[in-house]
């Protein structure tokens, strides 16, 4: 089958700063994916060039196996954007925003799905309001609502969720979640990390325009499973064995890093044997944001070396 | 097609939404300029025999009001645009270049011809005027909002903000316009400025606009419309190639 995205080998410069370095990533079809990185990562950068809003300096990419420079029309009906930044046309009410971006793609008369989309996301009741007037959160769900119009197979949402309330945020993800069942392939970015964990089946990580992490979110949890216990000591001192494992101290606790459940039964003993008394024991699992850190801090000291 | 049609009507949604800023406040100004200018010359400059200075004067001002609104028209749209971010809106969908001109071109035309049609009626009731041969005088009107429709896609793509394309709009549309001959007719200057004139490529327009209304002319409407027409698509040309290589909006 057709990926739904490919990139090969894609390089980016403005001017002197590299900010895609040869990124390769391939997402196919029916994929739930996430992008995530840093601020200035290239996420952004990268979603412009597979949407044709800037061109990449070197390499290809293609949407559904359309070349986005050479099969640009058909790249880009194939695809739906919801930008980053908060752009609206203070001229136009809502509706009309919406039927000018069915009509770009072609689409006629497109009513119907124009009041589901509108009842989706909550916005039945603006639609006949001018786009500038609506709140921050309002403009981005007309902007989901626009990157929807033309029913797009593949959907890019460049932080969809910023700025969006709780309420809604649930709505937009059961919608999308929705989408990705009836078959459509989903690429988002986020900073909100638990929400990439619990939506998306793959993930990449982007740092300083390179992918340093390309993996299902189940084995790059399980990758990094290290296994995290807190503990509260009577006497409040930990013994000198168990140093290298602690990470922090805080609150009178130890933090330590094990690298699975079976190095608990090694701290356990080694306590008892120093006649140290456990007060408090909390274990718990990584989550993708202690991943994130985690992959981010080794490529930055790899980056040094 | 359906692209071009709805963007076509986007433009002219948006500046009928506007109308008392993009009608109403030109046809008032140039009326302002008919009323002062006639009232001071009329009985002191006949430019062509038979012909009285208002009944000349309202052809150059219909043409001089054409060309800034359709000037105004694409460019302020477009600037808008890039500098509001929503430019993203046009493209992202899988419009043509092709498209994204002839929308912008054709919009800039019919907000030219609805000003211009303006002050053209509002000129009847200042003096009577004659229309010695409508389809001249539609082929100049045509050709020049055309012209300027597309001179201003890219002054808009050009300008990185409004102080840029401020700036455009009064050091060179501005003195072309006024400098064409819309108050006077170039035999009037001294030779190096009546020469210099036919570098102005609105001279042609204007001039051949009056011949619409007159039958009378300082150069054959079949040279003129030839000049405006290379012209036009040289513009063309050279816009449609901007688009294509998405100079400034895709960078
Ligand atoms: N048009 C541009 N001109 C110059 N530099 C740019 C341009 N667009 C992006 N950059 C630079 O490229 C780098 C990557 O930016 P990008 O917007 O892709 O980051 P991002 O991963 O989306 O970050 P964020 O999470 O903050 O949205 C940054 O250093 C940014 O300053
Ligand atoms: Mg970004």
């Amino acid at each position: 089958m057709t990926p739904a995205i490919e990139i090969r080998e894609v390089h980016k410069r403005f001017g002197s700063l590299h900010a895609l370095r040869g990124v390769d990533l391939t997402v196919e079809q029916g994929e739930f994916f996430a992008l995530l990185g840093p601020n200035g990562a290239g996420k952004t950068t990268l979603i412009n060039i597979l949407a044709g809003l800037s061109r990449a300096t070197q390499g290809c990419s293609r949407v559904m196996g359309y070349d986005v420079v050479a099969d640009y029309r058909d790249a880009r009906r194939a695809l739906g954007v919801v930008p980053q930044e908060l752009v609206y046309d203070a001229f136009f009410t809502v509706r009309e925003m919406l039927r000018f971006q069915s009509g770009y793609f072609g689409q006629r008369k497109n009513d119907v799905w124009i009041d589901e989309l509108l009842h989706n996301l909550g916005l039945t009741d603006k639609a006949d309001i001018y786009t500038r007037l609506l709140s921050g959160g309002m403009k981005r769900r007309v902007l989901v609502a626009q990157a929807l119009v033309h029913k797009p197979p593949v959907i890019v949402l460049d932080e969809p969720t910023a700025g969006v309330d709780v309420e809604l945020r649930q709505n937009l993800w059961e919608f999308i979640r929705r989408l990705n069942r009836d078959g459509h392939t989903i690429v988002l970015t986020t900073h909100y990390l638990e929400e990439a964990e619990t939506l998306c089946s793959r993930i990449a990580m982007l740092k300083e325009g390179q992918v340093i992490a390309l993996d299902t979110t189940h084995n790059l949890l399980s990758a990094h499973a290290a296994v995290q216990v807190r503990l509260k000591l009577n006497p409040n001192r930990l013994p000198d064995v168990l140093r290298p494992l602690l990470a922090a101290e805080k609150a009178g606790c130890f933090n330590l890093v094990l690298n699975d459940y079976s190095g608990l039964e090694v701290v356990l003993a080694t306590l008892r044997e120093a006649s140290v008394v456990v007060d408090v024991l909390e274990v718990s699992k990584p989550d993708l944001e202690e991943v994130f850190l985690r992959i981010m801090g080794q490529a930055g000291k790899e980056a040094a070396r | 097609m359906t692209g071009l049609w709805t963007l076509f009507y986007k433009e002219l949604l948006r500046f009928w939404k506007v109308g008392l800023q993009t009608i109403l406040s030109p046809l008032v100004t140039t009326l302002l300029y008919l009323l002062i200018f006639s009232h001071v010359l009329e009985s002191h400059v006949q430019v062509y025999p038979g012909v009285g200075y208002t009944a000349f004067l309202v052809p150059g001002l219909v043409m001089m009001s054409m060309l800034q609104n359709a000037f105004a028209n694409s460019s302020s749209s477009l600037i808008q645009s890039k500098m509001s971010g929503n430019v993203v809106f046009l493209l992202l969908p899988p419009l043509a270049y092709w498209e994204f001109f002839a929308a912008y071109v054709a919009a800039a035309i019919v907000r030219g011809l609805v000003v211009g049609v303006g002050v053209g009626l509002a000129g009847l009731w200042f003096t009577p005027v004659t229309l010695a041969h409508p389809l001249w005088m539609m082929a100049f009107a045509l050709a020049g909002c055309a012209m300027l429709g597309a001179m201003g896609i890219i002054t808009a793509l050009w300008a990185s903000g409004y102080d840029q394309m401020a700036a455009v709009q009064n050091f060179i549309i501005m003195p072309l316009t006024f400098l064409s001959g819309v108050f006077y007719s170039i035999h009037s200057l001294p030779p190096f400025w009546q020469a210099l004139s036919h570098y102005n490529p609105f001279f042609y327009l204007i001039d051949g606009f009056r011949y619409g209304f007159f039958g009378v002319s300082d150069v054959s409407p079949e040279l003129g419309l030839l000049i405006v027409g290379t012209c036009f698509l040289a513009l063309s040309l050279a816009t449609l190639a901007l688009l294509k290589s998405g100079y400034k909006l895709r960078n």
